[in-house]
C-alpha cells in the first residue's frame, strides 16, 4: 500500500511538468452537454490555438482553466493546481484576457495598468520582476493614449489594453479569448508580435481561441480543434494539414487555358503532366490544403 | 508583504481616485446637486411652518431627517448601483482574474462610497445654513453624534446595499427595487413630517428600519434638548437608536460577505455576455 502511494506520488510528480492538462473534463448545462470528454496536454512555453465553430464550447473550456467556472466532471490542472481550489498565489501566475470587457471606463489608461500592476507586487519572483507599465504601453502601442479616459479608446485600443492588462502580472500561463477580435491588419501584426516575444523571451505558456485561422497558423505551435464537446484534432498546422486532407490542387495552363486537379500525389502527377507535355505547360502551381481546408474538412466531418 | 493587506491599501487608493472620478464627472456630480437643491426647496417652503409642540421652525427639524436620509441614499443605492453595473460591465470579473483584487474592489468601493456619501452631507449642512441659523453652534459632542451615526448608517447601508446589487438579475431591476424601498420608508420614517402624525401600525414599521434612528440621531444632534418633547416618548431615545442600528450593521455584515462571495464565484465571462445580451434586448 505504502509502495503503491509512493508511485502514485512520483507520477503526480511528471503531471505537474505540464503547463496545462485536462482529461475527460465534461461540461453539462442541465440537459445540455456542452463538453463530453475533453482531453489535451500543454507544455510549458507552448502556444496553443484553440480552434472550433460558435458554440463548440472554447470559451467555457478556457473559463474552466481560468478557475471561473466549475465543470461537471474531469480532472484539469493548470500549473499543477486545480483550478477551482487554485488560491491567490496561483492566481497571480495566470494572466486572463477575456472576450469582452467594458470596466474602468473612467480610469486613464496608464493609470489603470500601474493600479493593477502592483496586485501582482507581493508574488513577484525575484527572477521574473513584474513588466515595466511604460514598457508595456508602449509594447502594445498605446503610448499617444497614455493619459486618455479609457472610454475614449476605440474598440481595437481598449482591446489592447486588456491584452496589457493580461500580461502585466508577466504570467507563466495566459489565456487569450479572442484576442485580435475588432483589430486593424496593423494591430493584428503588432499583437502577433507581442505574443511571438512573450513566448520566445519570457517562455510563456499561452492557449488563445480564434476564428481567425491564419493568426492561428501564424502564432500557434499546436492547435487544437474543439468539435462536439472533444477534441477532435490536435497537432501542429502541418500534421494537421497532412493528416486530415493529403489532396494537393495542381493547377497549370497549356495553350492559354488553365486547368486545375486534386491529386493526393502532386510529385507524379507533375513528373507525367511535363512527360507527355515537354513543352506548352505554364503557370504551374502546387498548392496544399491550407489550414482552412482542414479546418472545414475536419468541422465538417464532425457535424456529419 | 501581507498580500491581504496590500490589497487592502490598493484599495484604498482605488477607492481615492474613484472619490476624485466622481468629482469631475457631470452625470454623478448632476446627481448630488440636483438631490439638494430639491431638499433645499422643500426647507424654504417649510421656513414658516414650527414643529408641533415646540416654537422651532420645522425646517430645523427636517434638515437633521434629511442627513439621516442621505446615508442611505448615498450609500444603500450607490452600494447597489455600482455593484450591479460593475457585474455586467467586467469590473468584478477584472477583480477576480486578479491575486486579491476582490479585496482591493470591495475596499474600493466601500471608500468611495463612503467618502461620497459624507460629501453630500457637507454639502447638506451648507444649503441648511440658509433656512437654519445657529446650525454649527453644537458644540463637540453634537458633532461626534453625527460622526458616529454616519459610521453607523454606513455600516448599515452598504452591506444590504451589497447583498441586494448581488442578488438582483439587472442593475435595472436592482435601482428600481432599492428606489421604491428607500421611498416608502421615506414616506413612513418621519423624514419630511413628524412621525407622530402617522397612525399606530405605520410607526411600528418603522422603527423596524435604520431611517427613522438615523433622523431620530441626526435630530437629537442638531436640535436644541427642547424639542426631543415632539418626539415618541419625548426623549431622543439614543441607546435605541444605537441598538437597531447596530442590529442592522451586524446581520448585513455577517450576511454580505458569503452572498458576495456566492455572486463572485458563479461571475464568468459567459455569464456577463448574458447578461449583456439580455440588456440589449430590452433595448431594441
Amino acid at each position: 500500500m505504502g509502495a503503491l502511494r509512493e508511485l502514485t506520488g512520483g507520477t503526480d510528480i511528471g503531471e505537474t511538468a505540464a503547463a496545462i492538462e485536462a482529461r475527460g473534463l465534461r461540461m453539462a448545462y442541465g440537459q445540455k452537454e456542452v463538453l463530453r470528454d475533453v482531453a489535451f496536454v500543454v507544455h510549458p512555453g507552448e502556444v496553443i490555438a484553440l480552434l472550433g465553430p460558435n458554440g463548440a464550447g472554447k470559451t467555457t473550456t478556457i473559463e474552466i482553466l481560468e478557475g471561473f467556472r466549475m465543470p461537471s466532471a474531469g480532472h484539469v490542472r493548470v500549473l499543477g493546481v486545480e483550478p477551482a481550489r487554485g488560491d491567490e498565489r496561483w492566481r497571480a501566475r495566470l494572466g486572463v484576457v477575456l472576450q469582452s470587457w467594458r470596466d474602468h471606463g473612467r480610469w486613464r489608461v496608464r493609470q489603470l495598468l500601474e493600479h493593477l500592476s502592483r496586485y501582482y507586487e507581493p508574488y513577484a519572483d525575484p527572477g521574473r520582476t513584474p513588466l515595466d507599465t511604460g514598457e508595456l504601453i508602449e509594447a502594445v502601442g498605446l503610448a499617444e493614449h497614455a493619459g486618455q479616459r479609457i472610454n475614449r479608446l476605440s474598440g481595437g485600443q481598449r482591446r489592447r489594453l486588456d491584452v496589457a492588462i493580461g500580461i502585466v502580472g508577466r504570467p507563466e500561463v495566459l489565456f487569450l479569448d479572442e484576442p485580435t477580435a475588432g483589430f486593424d491588419p496593423q494591430a493584428r501584426r503588432d499583437f502577433h508580435d507581442l505574443v511571438h516575444r512573450l513566448s520566445d523571451l519570457d517562455d510563456t505558456t499561452i492557449l488563445l481561441t480564434t476564428h481567425d485561422l491564419d493568426e492561428a497558423e501564424k502564432l500557434a505551435d499546436r492547435i487544437l480543434i474543439l468539435a462536439g464537446g472533444r477534441i477532435v484534432a490536435d497537432g501542429s498546422p502541418d500534421r494537421l494539414a497532412r493528416e486530415f486532407s493529403r489532396d494537393a490542387q495542381v493547377r497549370w495552363s497549356r495553350d492559354g487555358e488553365h486547368f486545375v486537379h486534386a491529386t493526393q500525389d502532386a510529385v507524379g502527377f507533375v513528373r507525367d503532366l511535363l512527360d507527355q507535355h515537354p513543352t506548352g505547360i505554364g503557370d504551374l502551381e502546387v498548392r496544399r490544403a491550407t489550414l482552412e481546408d482542414t479546418y472545414m474538412t475536419i468541422v465538417k466531418g464532425e457535424e456529419a | 508583504m501581507n498580500p491581504t493587506l496590500h490589497a487592502a491599501r490598493l484599495g484604498l487608493s482605488r477607492g481615492w481616485i474613484e472619490f476624485k472620478q466622481q468629482l469631475t464627472t457631470p452625470q454623478d456630480l448632476g446627481f448630488t446637486v440636483v438631490s439638494t437643491v430639491a431638499f433645499a426647496v422643500v426647507l424654504y417652503f417649510q421656513r414658516d411652518a414650527t414643529l408641533p409642540g415646540t416654537d422651532l421652525p420645522l425646517a430645523a427639524a427636517t434638515l437633521p431627517s434629511l442627513l439621516g436620509l442621505l446615508i442611505p441614499v448615498n450609500g444603500l443605492l450607490g452600494a447597489v448601483g455600482s455593484l450591479s453595473v460593475e457585474r455586467e460591465d467586467g469590473t468584478l470579473l477584472r477583480a477576480k482574474a486578479l491575486p486579491q483584487g476582490m479585496i482591493g474592489y470591495l475596499v474600493g468601493r466601500i471608500v468611495s462610497l463612503s467618502f461620497s456619501t459624507v460629501a453630500s452631507l457637507v454639502l447638506m449642512l451648507v444649503a441648511g445654513l440658509f433656512f437654519v441659523p445657529g446650525l454649527f453652534g453644537i458644540g463637540l459632542g453634537n458633532w461626534l453624534t453625527i460622526a458616529w451615526l454616519t459610521v453607523l448608517g454606513l455600516l448599515s447601508a452598504l452591506p444590504l446595499g451589497a447583498v441586494i446589487g448581488s442578488l438582483a438579475g439587472s442593475p435595472q431591476t436592482a435601482a428600481g427595487m432599492s428606489m421604491l424601498a428607500i421611498g416608502g420608508l421615506t414616506a413612513v420614517s418621519g423624514v419630511f413630517y413628524p412621525i407622530t402624525a402617522l397612525a399606530g401600525w405605520l410607526q411600528a414599521l418603522a422603527h423596524v428600519f435604520p431611517l427613522y434612528w438615523l433622523g431620530l440621531g441626526m435630530r437629537s444632534a442638531l436640535l436644541p434638548d427642547a424639542a426631543a418633547a415632539a418626539e415618541i416618548g419625548g426623549s431622543w431615545r439614543p441607546v435605541e437608536t444605537t441598538l437597531v442600528l447596530l442590529a442592522w450593521a451586524v446581520a448585513g455584515l455577517v450576511l454580505a460577505p458569503p452572498i458576495l462571495r456566492r455572486m463572485a464565484r458563479r461571475e464568468s465571462g459567459s455569464a456577463m455576455e448574458q447578461r449583456r445580451h439580455r440588456a440589449m434586448q430590452r433595448v431594441t
